[in-house]
Protein backbone atom coordinates (compact mmCIF):
# COMPACT_ATOMS: atom_id res chain seq x y z
CA UNK A 1 0.00 0.00 0.00
CA UNK A 2 1.63 3.23 -1.05
CA UNK A 3 2.24 6.16 1.82
CA UNK A 4 -0.64 8.22 0.91
CA UNK A 5 -3.13 5.35 0.82
CA UNK A 6 -2.42 4.65 4.07
CA UNK A 7 -2.60 8.37 5.19
CA UNK A 8 -5.95 8.04 3.86
CA UNK A 9 -6.83 5.18 5.97
CA UNK A 10 -5.38 6.27 8.70
CA UNK A 11 -8.19 7.74 10.96
CA UNK A 12 -7.34 11.39 11.73
CA UNK A 13 -7.11 11.68 15.90
CA UNK A 14 -8.37 15.05 16.40
CA UNK A 15 -11.51 13.93 14.74
CA UNK A 16 -11.40 10.83 16.41
CA UNK A 17 -10.96 12.30 20.47
CA UNK A 18 -13.56 15.15 18.85
CA UNK A 19 -16.39 11.75 18.14
CA UNK A 20 -15.21 10.40 21.52
CA UNK A 21 -15.93 13.65 23.21
CA UNK A 22 -18.90 14.20 21.14
CA UNK A 23 -20.40 10.13 22.38
CA UNK A 24 -19.53 10.93 25.78
CA UNK A 25 -21.44 13.92 26.04
CA UNK A 26 -24.59 12.13 24.10
CA UNK A 27 -24.02 9.12 26.61
CA UNK A 28 -24.32 11.65 29.41
CA UNK A 29 -27.07 12.91 28.54
CA UNK A 30 -29.08 9.51 28.11
CA UNK A 31 -27.83 8.38 30.82
CA UNK A 32 -28.81 11.65 33.12
CA UNK A 33 -32.06 11.63 31.57
CA UNK A 34 -32.40 8.17 32.81
CA UNK A 35 -31.26 8.22 36.39
CA UNK A 36 -34.06 11.28 37.14
CA UNK A 37 -37.02 9.19 35.56
CA UNK A 38 -38.53 6.91 37.62
CA UNK A 39 -38.51 3.86 37.88
CA UNK A 40 -35.43 4.00 39.71
CA UNK A 41 -32.96 1.06 40.67
CA UNK A 42 -32.51 0.87 44.11
CA UNK A 43 -31.64 -2.53 44.15
CA UNK A 44 -28.64 -2.31 41.81
CA UNK A 45 -27.37 0.90 43.22
CA UNK A 46 -27.24 -0.52 46.48
CA UNK A 47 -25.44 -3.35 44.98
CA UNK A 48 -22.96 -1.40 43.83
CA UNK A 49 -22.73 1.17 46.27
CA UNK A 50 -21.28 -2.33 48.00
CA UNK A 51 -19.54 -3.53 44.95
CA UNK A 52 -17.50 0.10 44.76
CA UNK A 53 -17.84 1.30 47.95
CA UNK A 54 -17.35 -1.41 50.82
CA UNK A 55 -15.03 -3.54 48.95
CA UNK A 56 -12.67 -0.67 48.27
CA UNK A 57 -12.57 0.20 51.65
CA UNK A 58 -9.51 -1.99 52.92
CA UNK A 59 -7.24 -0.46 49.53
CA UNK A 60 -8.20 3.10 50.59
CA UNK A 61 -6.99 2.81 54.52
CA UNK A 62 -4.12 0.84 53.36
CA UNK A 63 -3.41 3.89 50.88
CA UNK A 64 -4.65 6.33 53.51
CA UNK A 65 -1.89 4.62 55.82
CA UNK A 66 0.94 4.32 53.41
CA UNK A 67 0.30 8.74 53.20
CA UNK A 68 0.20 9.10 56.46
CA UNK A 69 3.09 7.24 57.25
CA UNK A 70 5.75 9.02 54.18
CA UNK A 71 3.96 12.55 54.62
CA UNK A 72 4.97 12.27 58.53
CA UNK A 73 8.88 10.95 57.97
CA UNK A 74 8.86 13.43 54.52
CA UNK A 75 7.53 16.25 56.44
CA UNK A 76 9.95 15.55 59.99
CA UNK A 77 13.04 15.25 57.67
CA UNK A 78 12.49 18.79 56.27
CA UNK A 79 11.01 20.54 59.14
CA UNK A 80 13.77 19.60 61.42
CA UNK A 81 16.17 21.02 58.93
CA UNK A 82 14.26 24.24 58.78
CA UNK A 83 13.35 24.66 63.16
CA UNK A 84 9.99 24.29 62.13
CA UNK A 85 9.26 20.93 63.96
CA UNK A 86 6.22 22.29 65.99
CA UNK A 87 4.41 22.51 62.78
CA UNK A 88 4.62 19.20 62.13
CA UNK A 89 1.27 17.90 63.30
CA UNK A 90 -0.71 20.75 60.85
CA UNK A 91 1.52 19.26 57.82
CA UNK A 92 0.31 15.96 58.04
CA UNK A 93 -3.17 16.78 58.54
CA UNK A 94 -3.36 19.42 56.04
CA UNK A 95 -1.54 17.70 53.32
CA UNK A 96 -3.48 14.46 53.63
CA UNK A 97 -7.27 15.93 54.09
CA UNK A 98 -6.79 18.60 51.82
CA UNK A 99 -5.10 17.13 48.79
CA UNK A 100 -3.36 13.62 49.62
CA UNK A 101 -6.19 11.71 50.45
CA UNK A 102 -8.72 13.39 47.61
CA UNK A 103 -6.81 12.66 44.91
CA UNK A 104 -4.66 8.79 46.02
CA UNK A 105 -8.32 8.00 46.61
CA UNK A 106 -9.47 9.07 43.16
CA UNK A 107 -6.45 7.09 41.68
CA UNK A 108 -6.49 4.03 43.37
CA UNK A 109 -10.77 4.20 42.55
CA UNK A 110 -9.86 4.53 39.13
CA UNK A 111 -7.53 1.56 38.77
CA UNK A 112 -9.67 -0.71 40.82
CA UNK A 113 -13.22 0.38 40.03
CA UNK A 114 -12.87 1.87 36.44
CA UNK A 115 -11.42 -1.49 35.47
CA UNK A 116 -14.04 -3.28 37.03
CA UNK A 117 -16.54 -1.71 35.27
CA UNK A 118 -14.85 -1.41 32.40
CA UNK A 119 -14.10 -4.88 31.62
CA UNK A 120 -17.68 -5.97 33.37
CA UNK A 121 -19.71 -3.71 30.63
CA UNK A 122 -17.70 -4.51 27.90
CA UNK A 123 -17.89 -8.30 28.75
CA UNK A 124 -21.68 -8.37 29.16
CA UNK A 125 -21.48 -5.89 25.65
CA UNK A 126 -19.49 -8.41 23.67
CA UNK A 127 -21.64 -11.29 25.31
CA UNK A 128 -25.32 -9.83 23.94
CA UNK A 129 -26.13 -9.52 27.61
CA UNK A 130 -26.77 -5.99 27.40
CA UNK A 131 -28.87 -6.45 24.30
CA UNK A 132 -30.76 -8.81 26.02
CA UNK A 133 -31.68 -6.52 29.03
CA UNK A 134 -32.57 -4.01 26.20
CA UNK A 135 -34.67 -6.68 24.63
CA UNK A 136 -36.59 -6.97 28.20
CA UNK A 137 -37.70 -3.98 27.67
CA UNK A 138 -35.18 -2.55 30.48
CA UNK A 139 -33.24 0.87 30.06
CA UNK A 140 -29.33 -0.66 30.20
CA UNK A 141 -27.81 3.10 30.99
CA UNK A 142 -30.26 3.00 33.35
CA UNK A 143 -30.12 0.10 35.26
CA UNK A 144 -25.74 -0.41 34.31
CA UNK A 145 -24.47 3.21 33.78
CA UNK A 146 -27.09 5.43 35.71
CA UNK A 147 -26.29 3.11 39.15
CA UNK A 148 -22.50 2.86 38.84
CA UNK A 149 -22.48 6.67 38.49
CA UNK A 150 -24.25 7.81 41.32
CA UNK A 151 -22.69 4.74 43.44
CA UNK A 152 -19.19 6.39 42.50
CA UNK A 153 -20.48 9.86 43.08
CA UNK A 154 -21.34 8.63 46.81
CA UNK A 155 -18.99 6.57 47.51
CA UNK A 156 -15.68 8.94 46.73
CA UNK A 157 -15.85 11.16 49.32
CA UNK A 158 -16.93 8.32 52.23
CA UNK A 159 -13.73 6.61 51.10
CA UNK A 160 -11.68 10.25 50.92
CA UNK A 161 -12.92 10.25 55.16
CA UNK A 162 -11.64 6.57 55.40
CA UNK A 163 -8.61 7.70 53.37
CA UNK A 164 -8.04 11.10 55.65
CA UNK A 165 -8.91 9.20 58.92
CA UNK A 166 -5.88 6.67 58.12
CA UNK A 167 -3.71 8.55 56.86
CA UNK A 168 -3.82 11.08 59.92
CA UNK A 169 -3.80 8.20 62.27
CA UNK A 170 -0.67 6.47 60.87
CA UNK A 171 0.87 9.93 60.51
CA UNK A 172 0.67 10.37 63.95
CA UNK A 173 2.09 6.76 64.69
CA UNK A 174 4.78 7.59 62.41
CA UNK A 175 5.24 10.95 64.27
CA UNK A 176 5.63 8.94 67.37
CA UNK A 177 8.22 6.98 66.49
CA UNK A 178 10.18 10.04 65.62
CA UNK A 179 8.98 12.35 68.22
CA UNK A 180 6.66 10.72 71.26
CA UNK A 181 3.60 13.29 71.27
CA UNK A 182 -0.08 11.86 72.29
CA UNK A 183 -2.60 11.65 69.55
CA UNK A 184 -5.22 14.43 71.22
CA UNK A 185 -1.90 16.79 70.86
CA UNK A 186 -1.03 16.20 67.13
CA UNK A 187 -4.85 15.86 66.35
CA UNK A 188 -4.84 19.32 68.50
CA UNK A 189 -1.74 20.62 67.25
CA UNK A 190 -3.12 19.75 63.63
CA UNK A 191 -6.15 21.25 63.68
CA UNK A 192 -5.44 24.56 65.46
CA UNK A 193 -7.15 27.57 63.44
CA UNK A 194 -8.84 25.19 60.99
CA UNK A 195 -12.68 25.38 60.03
CA UNK A 196 -14.46 23.56 57.74
CA UNK A 197 -14.04 25.56 54.63
CA UNK A 198 -10.27 23.84 54.92
CA UNK A 199 -11.67 20.05 54.66
CA UNK A 200 -15.26 20.10 52.94
CA UNK A 201 -14.51 21.24 50.07
CA UNK A 202 -11.56 19.34 49.16
CA UNK A 203 -13.61 15.89 50.64
CA UNK A 204 -16.26 16.65 48.67
CA UNK A 205 -14.37 17.67 45.32
CA UNK A 206 -14.23 13.93 44.86
CA UNK A 207 -17.31 13.81 44.08
CA UNK A 208 -16.44 15.19 40.97
CA UNK A 209 -13.88 12.31 40.32
CA UNK A 210 -16.55 9.66 41.26
CA UNK A 211 -18.59 11.20 38.63
CA UNK A 212 -16.02 11.08 36.34
CA UNK A 213 -14.64 7.12 37.33
CA UNK A 214 -18.26 6.29 37.03
CA UNK A 215 -19.40 7.68 33.43
CA UNK A 216 -15.98 7.05 31.65
CA UNK A 217 -15.85 3.35 32.44
CA UNK A 218 -19.79 2.76 31.94
CA UNK A 219 -19.28 4.52 29.00
CA UNK A 220 -16.01 2.66 27.63
CA UNK A 221 -17.48 -1.02 28.53
CA UNK A 222 -20.96 -0.33 27.21
CA UNK A 223 -19.37 0.81 23.91
CA UNK A 224 -16.67 -1.92 23.78
CA UNK A 225 -16.40 -4.21 20.70
CA UNK A 226 -14.86 -7.42 19.45
CA UNK A 227 -14.30 -10.45 21.34
CA UNK A 228 -11.67 -10.76 24.48
CA UNK A 229 -9.59 -8.08 22.60
CA UNK A 230 -12.24 -5.37 23.29
CA UNK A 231 -12.71 -6.31 26.68
CA UNK A 232 -9.18 -5.99 27.32
CA UNK A 233 -8.93 -2.74 25.56
CA UNK A 234 -12.15 -1.12 27.27
CA UNK A 235 -10.47 -2.07 31.15
CA UNK A 236 -7.62 -0.70 30.31
CA UNK A 237 -8.79 2.43 28.63
CA UNK A 238 -11.38 2.85 31.45
CA UNK A 239 -8.37 3.16 33.88
CA UNK A 240 -5.85 5.39 31.82
CA UNK A 241 -9.11 7.82 30.85
CA UNK A 242 -10.25 8.16 34.34
CA UNK A 243 -6.77 8.28 36.12
CA UNK A 244 -6.01 11.36 33.93
CA UNK A 245 -9.31 12.97 34.00
CA UNK A 246 -9.19 12.95 37.33
CA UNK A 247 -5.78 14.42 37.35
CA UNK A 248 -7.00 16.79 35.78
CA UNK A 249 -10.24 17.62 37.14
CA UNK A 250 -7.88 18.26 40.06
CA UNK A 251 -6.09 20.80 38.83
CA UNK A 252 -9.26 22.67 38.04
CA UNK A 253 -10.90 22.08 41.31
CA UNK A 254 -8.10 23.49 43.88
CA UNK A 255 -8.31 26.57 41.79
CA UNK A 256 -11.77 26.51 42.12
CA UNK A 257 -11.73 25.55 45.96
CA UNK A 258 -8.90 28.27 46.26
CA UNK A 259 -11.38 31.13 44.58
CA UNK A 260 -14.47 30.32 45.55
CA UNK A 261 -13.09 29.70 49.64
CA UNK A 262 -9.95 32.21 49.92
CA UNK B 1 -49.90 -24.66 31.25
CA UNK B 2 -48.17 -21.27 30.72
CA UNK B 3 -50.70 -18.23 30.95
CA UNK B 4 -48.89 -16.47 27.65
CA UNK B 5 -50.45 -13.39 25.77
CA UNK B 6 -54.17 -14.43 26.24
CA UNK B 7 -55.06 -11.35 28.12
CA UNK B 8 -55.96 -8.65 26.19
CA UNK B 9 -54.07 -6.59 28.90
CA UNK B 10 -50.53 -7.53 28.27
CA UNK B 11 -51.03 -9.03 24.65
CA UNK B 12 -51.37 -7.56 21.94
CA UNK B 13 -54.65 -6.98 20.98
CA UNK B 14 -53.98 -4.36 18.22
CA UNK B 15 -52.08 -7.74 16.40
CA UNK B 16 -55.26 -10.22 16.72
CA UNK B 17 -57.92 -8.13 15.97
CA UNK B 18 -59.46 -8.48 12.79
CA UNK B 19 -56.81 -11.09 11.73
CA UNK B 20 -53.98 -8.17 11.35
CA UNK B 21 -50.44 -9.15 11.19
CA UNK B 22 -48.27 -9.00 14.65
CA UNK B 23 -45.28 -8.60 12.50
CA UNK B 24 -45.29 -6.68 8.86
CA UNK B 25 -41.87 -5.88 7.71
CA UNK B 26 -42.61 -3.55 4.46
CA UNK B 27 -39.28 -2.77 2.42
CA UNK B 28 -36.39 -2.73 4.94
CA UNK B 29 -33.39 -2.23 4.15
CA UNK B 30 -29.95 -1.66 6.14
CA UNK B 31 -26.42 -1.40 4.96
CA UNK B 32 -23.03 -1.07 7.15
CA UNK B 33 -20.66 1.31 4.98
CA UNK B 34 -20.78 0.29 1.54
CA UNK B 35 -22.58 -3.06 2.49
CA UNK B 36 -26.40 -3.55 1.96
CA UNK B 37 -27.22 -6.40 4.11
CA UNK B 38 -31.05 -5.67 4.05
CA UNK B 39 -32.52 -5.04 0.39
CA UNK B 40 -36.02 -4.49 0.33
CA UNK B 41 -37.09 -7.24 3.01
CA UNK B 42 -40.92 -7.69 3.11
CA UNK B 43 -43.13 -10.45 4.56
CA UNK B 44 -45.67 -10.64 7.68
CA UNK B 45 -46.01 -12.88 9.99
CA UNK B 46 -49.75 -14.01 11.64
CA UNK B 47 -50.38 -15.24 15.40
CA UNK B 48 -49.71 -19.15 15.06
CA UNK B 49 -47.85 -18.61 12.06
CA UNK B 50 -43.95 -19.34 12.61
CA UNK B 51 -41.66 -18.10 10.03
CA UNK B 52 -38.35 -19.87 9.42
CA UNK B 53 -35.50 -17.35 7.70
CA UNK B 54 -32.65 -19.39 6.23
CA UNK B 55 -29.82 -18.12 4.03
CA UNK B 56 -26.23 -17.91 4.28
CA UNK B 57 -24.36 -16.56 7.28
CA UNK B 58 -24.05 -12.83 6.48
CA UNK B 59 -27.03 -12.15 4.28
CA UNK B 60 -28.85 -10.04 7.23
CA UNK B 61 -31.04 -12.97 9.15
CA UNK B 62 -30.14 -11.81 12.31
CA UNK B 63 -30.04 -7.79 11.76
CA UNK B 64 -33.08 -8.55 10.50
CA UNK B 65 -34.37 -9.99 13.85
CA UNK B 66 -32.33 -6.48 16.03
CA UNK B 67 -34.27 -4.69 13.89
CA UNK B 68 -37.89 -6.04 14.48
CA UNK B 69 -36.98 -5.86 18.30
CA UNK B 70 -35.97 -2.33 17.71
CA UNK B 71 -32.25 -2.75 18.74
CA UNK B 72 -31.12 -1.44 15.34
CA UNK B 73 -32.99 0.93 12.87
CA UNK B 74 -33.46 0.49 9.24
CA UNK B 75 -32.30 2.76 6.46
CA UNK B 76 -35.63 2.62 5.12
CA UNK B 77 -39.24 1.01 5.21
CA UNK B 78 -41.03 -0.09 7.84
CA UNK B 79 -41.13 -3.06 11.03
CA UNK B 80 -44.28 -2.65 11.68
CA UNK B 81 -45.00 -4.77 15.14
CA UNK B 82 -48.06 -5.12 16.94
CA UNK B 83 -49.23 -2.14 14.58
CA UNK B 84 -45.97 -0.04 15.96
CA UNK B 85 -43.47 1.12 13.84
CA UNK B 86 -40.59 0.42 16.19
CA UNK B 87 -38.14 3.20 13.92
CA UNK B 88 -40.30 5.97 14.85
CA UNK B 89 -42.05 4.92 18.20
CA UNK B 90 -41.05 6.49 21.31
CA UNK B 91 -38.81 5.13 24.02
CA UNK B 92 -42.30 3.84 26.04
CA UNK B 93 -43.79 2.62 23.07
CA UNK B 94 -40.80 0.42 21.92
CA UNK B 95 -40.89 -0.73 25.34
CA UNK B 96 -44.34 -1.41 25.49
CA UNK B 97 -44.01 -3.59 22.35
CA UNK B 98 -40.97 -5.13 23.89
CA UNK B 99 -42.55 -6.28 26.79
CA UNK B 100 -44.82 -8.26 24.46
CA UNK B 101 -42.22 -9.73 22.86
CA UNK B 102 -39.73 -12.88 23.97
CA UNK B 103 -35.88 -13.30 21.84
CA UNK B 104 -33.91 -16.05 22.18
CA UNK B 105 -30.53 -14.99 21.82
CA UNK B 106 -28.31 -17.12 19.27
CA UNK B 107 -25.70 -17.19 22.19
CA UNK B 108 -28.79 -17.23 24.81
CA UNK B 109 -27.00 -14.37 26.22
CA UNK B 110 -27.51 -15.45 30.05
CA UNK B 111 -27.13 -12.74 32.88
CA UNK B 112 -24.02 -14.59 34.06
CA UNK B 113 -23.63 -12.91 37.75
CA UNK B 114 -27.60 -14.06 37.88
CA UNK B 115 -28.23 -18.07 38.75
CA UNK B 116 -30.37 -19.68 36.02
CA UNK B 117 -33.57 -18.64 38.48
CA UNK B 118 -32.80 -15.31 38.42
CA UNK B 119 -32.26 -14.93 34.69
CA UNK B 120 -35.83 -16.32 34.19
CA UNK B 121 -36.77 -13.65 37.06
CA UNK B 122 -35.45 -11.11 35.39
CA UNK B 123 -38.30 -9.61 33.33
CA UNK B 124 -40.82 -10.24 35.85
CA UNK B 125 -38.86 -8.12 38.44
CA UNK B 126 -38.56 -5.43 36.20
CA UNK B 127 -42.06 -5.53 34.61
CA UNK B 128 -44.07 -7.31 37.03
CA UNK B 129 -43.52 -5.26 40.36
CA UNK B 130 -46.88 -6.61 41.82
CA UNK B 131 -45.97 -9.95 42.38
CA UNK B 132 -44.88 -11.13 45.29
CA UNK B 133 -41.76 -13.04 46.00
CA UNK B 134 -43.63 -16.08 46.22
CA UNK B 135 -45.69 -15.59 42.94
CA UNK B 136 -42.93 -14.65 41.27
CA UNK B 137 -40.95 -18.36 42.34
CA UNK B 138 -43.69 -20.02 41.28
CA UNK B 139 -43.89 -18.66 37.95
CA UNK B 140 -40.28 -18.73 37.57
CA UNK B 141 -40.60 -22.99 38.61
CA UNK B 142 -43.28 -23.06 36.47
CA UNK B 143 -41.12 -21.90 33.07
CA UNK B 144 -38.20 -23.84 34.25
CA UNK B 145 -40.41 -26.82 34.23
CA UNK B 146 -42.43 -26.29 30.87
CA UNK B 147 -38.38 -26.24 29.70
CA UNK B 148 -37.48 -29.25 31.08
CA UNK B 149 -35.40 -27.43 33.65
CA UNK B 150 -36.82 -28.53 36.92
CA UNK B 151 -34.68 -28.01 40.27
CA UNK B 152 -31.88 -26.22 38.07
CA UNK B 153 -32.60 -22.96 39.09
CA UNK B 154 -29.32 -22.14 41.41
CA UNK B 155 -27.35 -23.23 39.21
CA UNK B 156 -25.01 -20.54 37.50
CA UNK B 157 -25.13 -20.53 33.58
CA UNK B 158 -21.21 -21.28 33.07
CA UNK B 159 -22.12 -25.01 34.94
CA UNK B 160 -24.64 -25.76 32.46
CA UNK B 161 -24.14 -27.00 28.73
CA UNK B 162 -25.38 -24.76 25.66
CA UNK B 163 -28.33 -26.70 25.31
CA UNK B 164 -29.74 -25.44 28.51
CA UNK B 165 -28.78 -22.16 28.43
CA UNK B 166 -30.55 -21.94 25.30
CA UNK B 167 -33.40 -23.67 27.30
CA UNK B 168 -33.10 -20.84 30.12
CA UNK B 169 -33.13 -18.46 27.52
CA UNK B 170 -36.24 -19.25 26.11
CA UNK B 171 -37.55 -19.60 29.67
CA UNK B 172 -36.57 -15.94 29.75
CA UNK B 173 -38.48 -14.97 26.92
CA UNK B 174 -41.52 -16.67 27.94
CA UNK B 175 -41.44 -14.92 31.15
CA UNK B 176 -43.69 -12.23 30.43
CA UNK B 177 -46.19 -13.91 28.58
CA UNK B 178 -44.80 -12.87 24.56
CA UNK B 179 -47.69 -12.44 21.66
CA UNK B 180 -43.97 -12.58 18.83
CA UNK B 181 -41.35 -15.11 19.78
CA UNK B 182 -37.96 -14.00 17.79
CA UNK B 183 -35.05 -16.99 17.91
CA UNK B 184 -31.97 -16.20 16.69
CA UNK B 185 -30.74 -19.68 15.68
CA UNK B 186 -31.95 -21.62 18.63
CA UNK B 187 -29.61 -24.80 17.25
CA UNK B 188 -26.63 -23.62 16.99
CA UNK B 189 -23.90 -25.73 18.32
CA UNK B 190 -25.94 -28.34 19.73
CA UNK B 191 -25.66 -31.35 18.80
CA UNK B 192 -28.68 -33.16 16.78
CA UNK B 193 -30.34 -35.00 19.88
CA UNK B 194 -29.98 -31.17 21.66
CA UNK B 195 -31.12 -29.47 18.06
CA UNK B 196 -34.11 -32.27 18.53
CA UNK B 197 -35.21 -31.38 22.09
CA UNK B 198 -34.84 -27.67 21.21
CA UNK B 199 -37.33 -27.51 18.01
CA UNK B 200 -39.65 -29.79 19.67
CA UNK B 201 -40.07 -27.70 22.44
CA UNK B 202 -40.06 -24.32 20.14
CA UNK B 203 -43.35 -26.45 18.50
CA UNK B 204 -45.09 -27.37 21.93
CA UNK B 205 -44.82 -24.06 23.26
CA UNK B 206 -45.79 -22.86 19.69
CA UNK B 207 -48.90 -24.91 19.66
CA UNK B 208 -49.92 -24.11 23.37
CA UNK B 209 -49.90 -20.48 23.06
CA UNK B 210 -50.05 -19.64 19.39
CA UNK B 211 -47.38 -16.91 18.82
CA UNK B 212 -45.86 -15.34 15.89
CA UNK B 213 -42.66 -16.57 15.68
CA UNK B 214 -39.02 -15.63 13.21
CA UNK B 215 -36.84 -18.53 13.77
CA UNK B 216 -33.44 -17.75 12.50
CA UNK B 217 -31.47 -20.62 11.17
CA UNK B 218 -29.39 -22.36 8.91
CA UNK B 219 -31.10 -25.85 10.07
CA UNK B 220 -33.34 -26.99 7.20
CA UNK B 221 -34.34 -30.12 9.11
CA UNK B 222 -35.21 -27.62 11.86
CA UNK B 223 -36.97 -25.40 9.65
CA UNK B 224 -39.06 -28.28 8.70
CA UNK B 225 -40.15 -29.29 11.26
CA UNK B 226 -41.11 -25.78 13.81
CA UNK B 227 -42.16 -23.89 10.76
CA UNK B 228 -45.14 -23.18 9.03
CA UNK B 229 -43.62 -20.96 6.25
CA UNK B 230 -39.74 -20.44 5.16
CA UNK B 231 -38.28 -17.75 3.54
CA UNK B 232 -34.79 -17.86 1.88
CA UNK B 233 -32.20 -15.04 1.99
CA UNK B 234 -29.53 -14.29 -0.04
CA UNK B 235 -27.73 -10.88 -0.52
CA UNK B 236 -30.41 -9.35 1.86
CA UNK B 237 -33.05 -9.93 -0.35
CA UNK B 238 -36.31 -12.81 0.45
CA UNK B 239 -35.61 -15.04 -3.01
CA UNK B 240 -38.52 -17.38 -1.92
CA UNK B 241 -40.97 -17.34 0.61
CA UNK B 242 -43.64 -20.60 1.42
CA UNK B 243 -43.76 -24.11 2.53
CA UNK B 244 -41.12 -26.71 2.21
CA UNK B 245 -42.71 -28.35 -0.47
CA UNK B 246 -43.20 -24.91 -2.35
CA UNK B 247 -39.25 -25.12 -1.76
CA UNK B 248 -38.75 -28.22 -3.22
CA UNK B 249 -40.86 -27.50 -6.42
CA UNK B 250 -38.65 -24.14 -6.76
CA UNK B 251 -36.97 -23.93 -9.74
CA UNK B 252 -34.31 -21.05 -8.49
CA UNK B 253 -30.70 -22.55 -8.47
CA UNK B 254 -29.79 -21.00 -5.68
CA UNK B 255 -33.02 -22.38 -3.56
CA UNK B 256 -32.00 -26.09 -5.50
CA UNK B 257 -28.16 -25.59 -4.02
CA UNK B 258 -29.32 -24.59 -0.70
CA UNK B 259 -31.90 -27.83 0.36
CA UNK B 260 -29.04 -30.37 -2.39
CA UNK B 261 -26.77 -28.96 0.71
CA UNK B 262 -28.77 -29.82 3.43
CA UNK B 263 -30.21 -33.20 2.14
Amino acid sequence: MSSTAYEELRPNPIIGMLEWLGELGSFVWSVLRAAVTPPFQVQEFIRQLDEIGAKSFPLVALAGSAIGVVLALEAHSSLVRFGAKSLLPATVIFSVITEMSPIITGLIISGRVGAGIGAELAAMKVTEQIDAIEASAVDPEKLLAATRICACIIALPLLTLVASFFGVLMGWVATSFLEPISLVRFVNDGFKGANFKDFLPPTFKTCVYGMIIGTVSSYQGMRAKGGAIGVGSAATTSVVLSSLFVILADVILVKVILLLFP
Amino acid sequence: MMQVSDDPKTAGSKSIEGGAPAIDIQQVTKSFGAQRVLDGVSFQVRRGETLAVLGRSGTGKSVLLRIIIGLQSPDSGAAMILGTNMAEASDREISDVRMQMGFLFQHAALYDSLTVEENVAFPLVHHRKEMSDSERLDRVSELLKEVGLDGQGNKMPADISGGMQKRVGLARALALGPVILLLDEPTAGLDPISSGEIDELVLKLQQEHQLASIVVTHDMVSAKTIATRIALMDKGKVVIEGSFDDLQKSDEPFVAQFLRRDF
